[in-house]
């Protein structure tokens, strides 16, 4: 039986010699790998690039303090972001699901319609959940939009359930039974931030206080985006990433209110566009910065 | 079959596809005239094109078209074949019959009867006029490169023109097809398109990755999005090859051989036979989805525990048919069996690995349903009213629990008793459940449900589940009256809300569902025979009146079956109550085949035109006095014995009278008061029968 580690490296292994860079998650809450700068802000511009990572995805509204067999506040995304995506994608995909030990000629496997849109972010996609033996495994999708901008190149985001995957594998009915490591099983190692979170989000944060938070965040994003001038000479080091961790923050706050039940569904509409503004402010800007930028980079990715 | 037309062979001549105006293919025959359309008279006619008819049937002329893509939504690909089918014949390529498949990762379309070439075509290039100086005529015959003494004189209805009967050359369909088949593909209509080799880049449903275009034996050469045409299709993801050659008389069968079922009826006939052993809820919609969801469909049986079975079958169902897409199965006396049917997309499963696989999934979504259920439970529907303050109905029109409160208002006013107020009470709770959170088709249901289980009376609790029927044309009415009210209630608040702050449908744009809701309403104000006042219960507001007017036309025309003109006719005579039109749309429906009928409109018509033209106001009693011995009086005797019965029995006879009467009489008589006396009697007769109908809206043939 293969652990929940050994899944993770072996994926990781094949989508190394596949030409990825291989990151480390980022170390800002997010909803889901795509928010990420690897994703978000790579996608932009002509530049190819290849690159994967797990990604903790935090969903406040998601948490059941450790009860639900099924349902996790935080759940590892393995992301894959391949820049533009070659013509045999789906067959690298599958490929990556023999790689860990998946006969898929003794499985059923089918591409499901599933159009991918984050409105906060602006962004939108189009393409499928794979279904492996009526359990939903991946996401796949075919960026077209990112940040309100249109990409010029098309990449393919593949984004594994990591928890799902495993207890797939391993054949258990709970998340929290899966063997994270020889001698470690998942429980072991996530309940507490499962039942933890669950009471903080679900019942202790402070509402004024997240709003502040809100507020503060937004606020410094706002001043900094504003400042950024395309005509600078200057624009090059100009702290576009860190602008934008200020937007990830106010994306995770908002989770956290929506999950305290602290947002109307009027309210909620007024909040998305706020985030998405500045996410939006934000990628435009970086989208005008590389496009300016010396070709310093790694050597150009993909193929 | 349709002989397809070929030139005589030796016409041909190379390079003539380089003229500007040949390069858009047939299409531009609505500019150029082509030579078939009524010949104008000739004065000189020297060069007739030869043309012989020969039979181009055989395997040479077949033309097969696969475009291999990823896959691609079930939903969207009978259309997207329909389309494809419509963009073919468009190209006017002269064939017999025409066949159109797909599987998720196809599209195809295949012909048979194609002409290797088409026929030489006259063109007729029209010049200067007659009167023209010569100059002009020998500028536009140098422009066509020939002298002027080829050009003919022609006599238009405008006058002589001198003109160039310019011969085109057929071009091969090879030709035609590498040129149109990239635009054609791309042409396919889809409901969502996207990119994929770059911005402006071509756009379609999914990304194309491979193309046969075969005539006969031949590779029709162009390339697309990247993608050069061939001769090689894929099969099966897993279980077929990646390239595979094939031609077009062994296509199906290579494919087959390759795990590629390509007929969607032989994929549903194949599920459905599968199937036959199990005792299956029925269920075509979801057939449906799986014909195009799969290439090699297979059923397989799989089972749950039975003590999910104390979850409500609707819960159960719901999440087999609309989260994992499985049939499910029913004992023998009809309740829901612990067993499904999922649809594999795979030939068999030795291992027994996808049928546990598929148990483990819905075994964790019934855990969940049952979490839910159980958590629900913890509050009370009743004690959930208040949370509906902070679920907005829309923005403008307030929160759900103003809903609420505007729709037991509603129901009151509508008739309703104490249950009904309870149901419209309760009704919008459940959306503050998780369980509804979770499976949004299953709002009203879930709330009914509950409402049971927390002892509410059956008046209650179902007019809760039931409130958002009638969800289509075709789905049934709430069960009960009290049932009704509320669902009428719910409707009618929304569109009069929705219209009150000018969120009016237009074109296909209606994000509140106001169509449907409307003919909801009528819908159950007809079929539940409730005899209320529509039109007054929309606040006045005259777009609201027109569009529900729109609304019971459309249910009376399309649903029901009655005529346009029956409908127009019942329609004029009262549209408020709607139970009462229905009953006099069965009463015309019944008239219309009689003899007298249609006569009888006609004349109802003439009355019409003639009281308009007559400028006639309406008022006064007839005076006998002034009536005309004949056919005047004996029509007036016959309206007098007749008056107050139902036209079905005075129709016969009050016919030929009135025939007689535009017979005979003349209406516009010098007389002004035996004139306006006529007037009065036309007028009085058409009153008579106008509550039933407008019978002069009958289109009749006379």
């Amino acid at each position: 039986m293969q652990s929940f580690q050994e899944i993770i490296l072996k994926l990781k292994q094949y989508w190394a010699e596949r030409g990825c860079v291989i990151q480390e998650p980022y170390d800002i809450e997010v909803g889901a790998g795509t928010m990420c700068p690897e994703t978000f802000l790579r996608v932009l511009g002509p530049r190819p690039y290849r690159v994967a990572y797990v990604q903790p995805s935090r969903r406040p509204a998601d948490g059941r303090y450790g009860d639900n067999p099924n349902r996790l506040y935080k759940h590892s995304q393995l992301q894959v972001i391949l820049k533009p995506a070659p013509p045999d994608v789906i067959e690298q995909y599958l490929g990556s699901l023999e790689a860990i030990g998946i006969d898929l000629r003794q499985h059923d496997l089918k591409l499901e319609e599933d159009n991918w849109e984050a409105p906060t972010l602006g962004a939108w996609g189009m393409g499928w959940q794979v279904m492996l033996d009526g359990l939903e495994i991946s996401q796949f999708t075919y960026f077209q939009q990112c940040g309100g901008i249109d990409l010029d190149v098309v990449p393919a985001e593949l984004t594994y359930g990591l928890e799902r995957l495993t207890a797939f594998l391993q054949v258990k009915d709970s998340v929290y039974d899966i063997e994270w490591a020889p001698g470690f099983s998942y429980g072991d190692v996530r309940y507490q931030d499962e039942l933890q979170y669950s009471v903080y989000n679900f019942e202790m944060a402070d509402v004024p206080t997240l709003w502040k938070l809100f507020d503060l965040h937004e606020g410094e994003a706002t001043r900094l985006v504003k400042m950024y001038d395309p005509k600078s000479p200057g624009k090059q080091r100009f702290p576009l990433l860190p602008t934008y961790d200020q937007v990830l923050k106010c994306s995770n706050i908002f989770n956290t209110l929506d999950a305290r039940g602290a947002i109307s569904v009027t309210e909620r509409v007024g909040v998305i566009q706020r985030v998405r503004k500045m996410a939006v402010a934000v990628a435009h800007a970086w989208a005008d910065q590389q496009a300016d930028r010396q070709p310093d980079a790694p050597a150009e990715a993909g193929q | 079959m349709k002989p397809a037309i070929v030139e005589t062979p030796g016409l041909d001549s190379p390079g003539i596809e380089d003229i500007s105006i040949l390069e858009a293919g047939p299409a531009l025959e609505d500019t150029i005239e082509p030579v078939t359309a009524e010949p104008p008279t000739v004065t000189q006619m020297e060069r007739h094109i030869a043309v012989d008819v020969i039979d181009t049937s055989g395997l040479a002329n077949r033309f097969l078209l696969e475009i291999g893509t990823e896959e691609i939504p079930d939903w969207m690909i009978p259309t997207a074949l329909e389309n494809l089918r419509l963009l073919f014949e468009k190209l006017a390529l002269p064939h017999d019959s025409v066949r159109l498949d797909a599987t998720p990762r196809r599209l195809v379309l295949r012909a048979d009867g194609l002409p290797l070439r088409l026929p030489d075509r006259q063109e007729r290039v029209q010049g200067p006029a007659k009167s023209a100086p010569a100059q002009a005529v020998a500028g536009f015959a140098r422009k066509q490169g020939v002298l002027p003494d080829d050009l003919i004189l022609e006599v238009t209805a405008k006058g002589e023109y001198y003109t160039y009967l310019k011969k085109v050359p057929g071009r091969s369909s090879k030709d035609i097809l590498a040129e149109a088949l990239p635009g054609l593909i791309l042409n396919i209509y889809f409901p969502k398109t996207m990119y994929w080799t770059g911005k402006g880049g071509p756009r379609f449903i999914r990304p194309i990755r491979w193309i046969v275009a075969l005539l006969g034996e031949e590779i029709i050469p162009f390339t697309l999005a990247g993608v050069r045409s061939g001769a090689l299709t894929a099969g099966h993801r897993r279980l077929g090859g990646r390239e595979i050659a094939i031609t077009c008389s062994d296509y199906e069968q290579r494919l087959r051989d390759h795990y590629v079922i390509l007929s969607a009826e032989d994929r549903r006939q194949k599920i459905v036979s599968r199937m036959a052993g199990t005792r299956i809820k029925r269920d075509d919609a979801l057939l449906e989805t799986l014909v195009y969801l799969t290439e090699w469909p297979q059923p397989i049986v799989g089972n749950f525990d039975p003590q999910f079975l104390e979850l409500p079958e609707e819960v159960l169902i719901t999440v087999m048919r609309h989260h994992q897409k499985y049939f499910s199965v029913q004992d023998a006396s009809g309740k829901l069996a612990p067993q499904f049917v999922a649809i594999m997309n795979t030939e068999s499963d030795p291992e027994g690995f996808i049928r546990r696989g598929n148990e483990r999934v819905l075994r964790a979504r019934f855990t969940d349903a049952r979490f839910f259920w159980d958590s629900d439970q913890k509050k009370k529907l009743a004690d959930r009213k208040q949370d509906l303050a902070h679920v907005t109905f829309q923005a403008k029109l307030g929160s759900y629990l103003e809903k609420t409160g505007r729709m037991m208002t509603l129901a009151r006013e509508l008739g309703g008793d104490n249950h009904a107020m309870r149901a419209a009470e309760l009704s919008k709770c459940d959306l503050t459940t998780d369980l509804v959170k979770e499976f949004t088709e299953l709002q009203g249901v879930v709330g009914g449900l509950y409402a049971r289980h927390q002892g509410e009376p059956a008046a209650v609790w179902q007019s809760v589940y039931d409130h958002y029927k009638p969800e289509s044309m075709e789905d049934t009415i709430p069960r009960h009256r009290t049932g009704q009210l509320v669902a009428l209630a719910d409707k009618l608040d929304t569109l009069r809300g929705c219209f009150g702050v000018g969120m009016n449908p237009s074109g296909s744009r209606d994000p509140f569902g106001l169509r449907r809701a409307a003919q909801g309403v009528v819908k159950i104000l007809v079929e539940g025979r409730i005899e209320l006042p529509l039109l007054d219960l929309l606040e006045g507001n005259q777009e609201l009146i027109a569009f529900f007017e729109g609304r019971a036309r459309f249910y009376f025309r399309d649903h029901r079956g009655f005529k346009y003109d029956e409908v127009a006719a019942a329609m004029a005579a009262g549209r408020s109550n709607l139970v009462d039109l229905e009953a006099r749309l069965v009463r015309i429906q019944n008239l219309r085949p009689t003899p007298d009928f249609e006569p009888l409109a006609a004349s109802f018509k003439r009355i019409r035109n003639i009281l308009e033209q007559a400028g006639f106001a309406g008022g006064g009693a007839i005076d006998a006095s002034l009536l005309e011995a004949g056919p005047e009086k004996d029509l007036y005797d016959e309206f007098q014995r007749t008056a107050g019965q139902p036209i079905e029995s005075v129709i016969s006879k009050l016919r030929p009278r009135v025939d007689l009467f535009f017979d005979k009489v003349l209406v516009n008589t010098p007389d002004a008061a035996v004139r306006q006396n006529r007037l009065t009697l036309l007028n009085t007769l058409l009153k008579e029968f106008s509550n039933i109908a407008d019978f002069s809206e009958i289109v009749t043939n006379s």
